[in-house]
């Protein structure tokens, strides 16, 4: 192999979460097609290592802003699977208590301070966040995810001018993965690629295979890096493919032959598990870590599933800080 | 504090004082620095002076980039305050407002928070046209989650503001173009008004006028004149549009047996529909007369002073809406 670019325990870090998200992701597949689970979900399948590198590159006080599509972004800032699994069945023991679901998962323990189900809402918001850093002097980075689709909205324009003007110590994330809803990506904009569009607001920006582990990791980590140093927002394309349709049970019957061929081809995890071998762990090192892994999601389902759902009362609570009168 | 100060003045210094006690305290908004000369209606000036452009930060014309950074720093643990120039151009953030701002708290079960103050100015009467006039409250107060306020002097501006700002949600604080100017004997330093505490801002015992912002001081104005028919009206100022002070409001109904609510905004599907639903499903038995609703016409604000004095409510339309409730027979 050529040689490294990044650190064994790096890596090992890296495929660690991927393969989290990869088998949370497939657990969850399998509870709505069995039917013990009935909720919309987002599957992040195609996903998982590019947002794998790039939490890799946070500190668990630095914060994270995301969309509908997810939970990739979740797990790998750390969100725990148990409280994970239990929100997304609408349980009273999930993240926010049943009463945002996958699309807008909350854990401001791990950083992650929004997940909005509207397109292109979350980079104004990761502003303010990255405001109150600036102001603070605290360190803190925010990174906010998004997808190709979400870069053709007015928030994404307004977000990204604020913050080159301001210098904030932000990282805006798109994951170009090439489909917006059911529109492919060429039947929605004009210009070859995402990152092309940061040198409208003089930011800095850099385009990325996203399914390459060393790459991903080397220049999410330099987004930090300029982050923290006071150099400001970066705008990182990440190319990746959803192997999936747009929600869990929809149909892709729409995408072309060549793209489906060209995506599985492309697929991540194989090639993170050559990777891992190229930098000589052994399988069955990989194994073990998969079986810690699986043990893991499956008490995160069975807590979940044997959590209890929240009562009428909730609807009082939470809408302002006093309760609702009955 | 002795002497007089203007709405305008008295905002200013409730916002100057939040800043002095709180560096979470920021402002953000088109023109309210210091280089832009304190924002369109100089509420902000002398501000950036004091506090540095790092807090009361000027925008570029981005009403979605100015609400979603301001949500994003409140659910940090900010204070911000968002100054969005003119009501209208609300409608080009409501998706950061109302999607995110007032449900962000419910939505995450409770473990965030957005402790927000969206300012904004407008008002019919001064030859704005349609894109710079409107009232629209409703709009917002349709929305669990959010509360509005709006002060129809500077004394209730001042401790206002104060609230909104101490308040753990989102407060959108309406500011009438018409009332900067209004001059009054200046509260206290540090002067409160409670959010969703309503004021009678005069006695009465025929019937209760409920009313908020500029309006307010033509109620006052009707209700004098009315003495003189022999017609004793009390007059409620809200000051809390949303969720409002319906205690204080049916206790007064409860007393006059008749109601007018009365609104500067559209009255078809205006807060006053509301109101006056309430007051019937509360106090039917109770009540003289039905509930009479006022408030602006049908179509969009025009331009030109004939038209908008007559899409106005105008003191006449109150004086007669009173008497038709004194007149009614059952």
């Amino acid at each position: 192999m050529a040689s490294p670019k990044i650190d064994r325990d790096t890596l090992l870090d890296i495929y660690t979460r991927t393969m989290k998200i990869a088998r949370a992701d497939e657990k969850f597949r399998s509870l709505l097609a069995s039917g013990s689970l009935a909720v919309v979900y987002y599957t992040v399948r195609g996903q998982e290592l590019v947002s794998a590198a790039m939490m890799a590159a946070l500190e668990p006080s630095d914060y994270l802003v995301t969309t509908y599509r997810g939970q990739h972004d979740q797990i790998a800032k750390g969100v725990p699977l148990d409280l994970l699994f239990a929100e997304v069945a609408g349980k009273v023991t999930g993240t926010c208590k049943g009463k945002g679901g996958s699309m807008h998962i909350t854990h401001p323990e791990t950083g992650v301070m929004v997940t909005t189900g509207v397109v292109g809402s979350g980079l104004p918001i990761a502003n303010g966040l990255a405001l109150s850093s600036q102001n603070r002097g605290d360190g803190k980075v925010t990174v906010t995810c998004f997808g190709d689709g979400a870069t053709n909205i007015g928030a994404f324009h307004e977000a990204m001018n604020m913050a080159q003007l301001w210098k904030l110590p932000v990282i805006f994330f798109c994951q170009n993965n090439r489909y917006g809803e059911h529109t492919a990506f060429a039947d929605h904009t004009k210009v070859d690629s995402i990152s092309a569009r940061a040198a409208a607001y003089a930011m800095h920006s850099v385009k990325v295979d996203g399914n390459d582990a060393e790459a991903m990791y080397l220049a999410a980590k330099d987004a930090v890096d300029r982050a923290r140093a006071g150099d400001g927002p970066t705008l990182i394309e990440a190319m990746c493919y959803r192997m999936m349709g747009h929600f869990f049970g929809a149909d892709f019957s729409y995408m072309p032959a060549e793209h489906l061929a060209e995506m599985a081809a492309a697929d991540p995890l194989p090639r993170l598990r050559k990777l891992m071998l190229d930098y000589q762990f052994s399988d069955s090192e990989l194994d073990a870590v998969l079986a810690d892994i699986d043990s893991e999601v499956e008490a995160a389902w069975q807590f979940a599933a044997d959590s209890a759902y929240p009562g009428p009362e909730e609807l009082r609570i939470d809408v302002f800080e006093e309760e609702v009168a009955a | 504090m002795s002497g007089k100060i203007s709405m305008g003045a008295a905002i200013n210094r409730a916002i100057d004082e939040a800043m002095a006690e709180d560096e979470g305290v920021i402002l953000l908004g088109e023109d309210v620095g210091a280089k832009q000369g304190g924002g369109v209606f100089k509420v902000s000036s002398g501000l950036t002076e004091k506090y540095g452009a790092h807090r009361i930060r000027s925008t570029p014309i981005s009403e979605q980039a100015i609400m979603g950074a301001c949500v994003g720093a409140a659910l940090a643990g900010f204070r911000p305050i968002a100054e969005i120039m003119l009501m209208n151009f609300v409608t080009v953030c409501m998706d950061q407002i109302v999607n995110h701002a007032a449900k962000l708290r419910f939505m995450s079960g409770g473990q965030t928070n957005v402790p927000l103050v969206i300012r904004t100015t407008t008002g019919v009467g001064v030859g704005f046209g349609g894109q710079h006039s409107d009232m629209l409250e409703a709009w917002f107060a349709h929305v669990p989650g959010l509360k509005i306020v709006t002060p129809s002097n500077p004394a209730d501006a001042q401790g206002l503001m104060r609230s909104a700002i101490a308040c753990n949600d989102p407060v959108i604080f309406i500011e009438n173009i018409l009332c900067y100017g209004l001059t009054a004997e200046a509260p206290e330093a540090g002067y409160r008004v409670p959010l969703g505490k309503a004021a009678i801002v005069k006695d009465g015992t025929d019937c209760s006028i409920i009313t908020y912002g500029r309006t307010v001081i033509d109620a006052l104005d009707v209700a004098a004149q009315l003495t003189e028919e022999g017609i004793s009206a009390e007059v409620i100022d809200l000051r809390t549009i949303a969720p409002y002070d319906e205690e204080t409001v049916l206790m007064s109904v409860r007393k006059t047996g008749r109601a007018v609510v009365l609104h500067e905004a559209v009255k078809a599907y205006g807060t006053g529909a509301e109101i006056s639903a309430r007051i019937h499903e509360a106090l039917f038995n109770e009540l003289k007369a039905p509930v009479q609703r006022i408030g602006g016409t049908f179509s969009p604000v025009p331009m030109a002073n004939a038209l908008e004095q007559a899409w106005i409510p105008s003191k006449d339309d109150i004086k007669q809406a009173v008497r038709t409730a004194m007149g009614w027979q059952r």
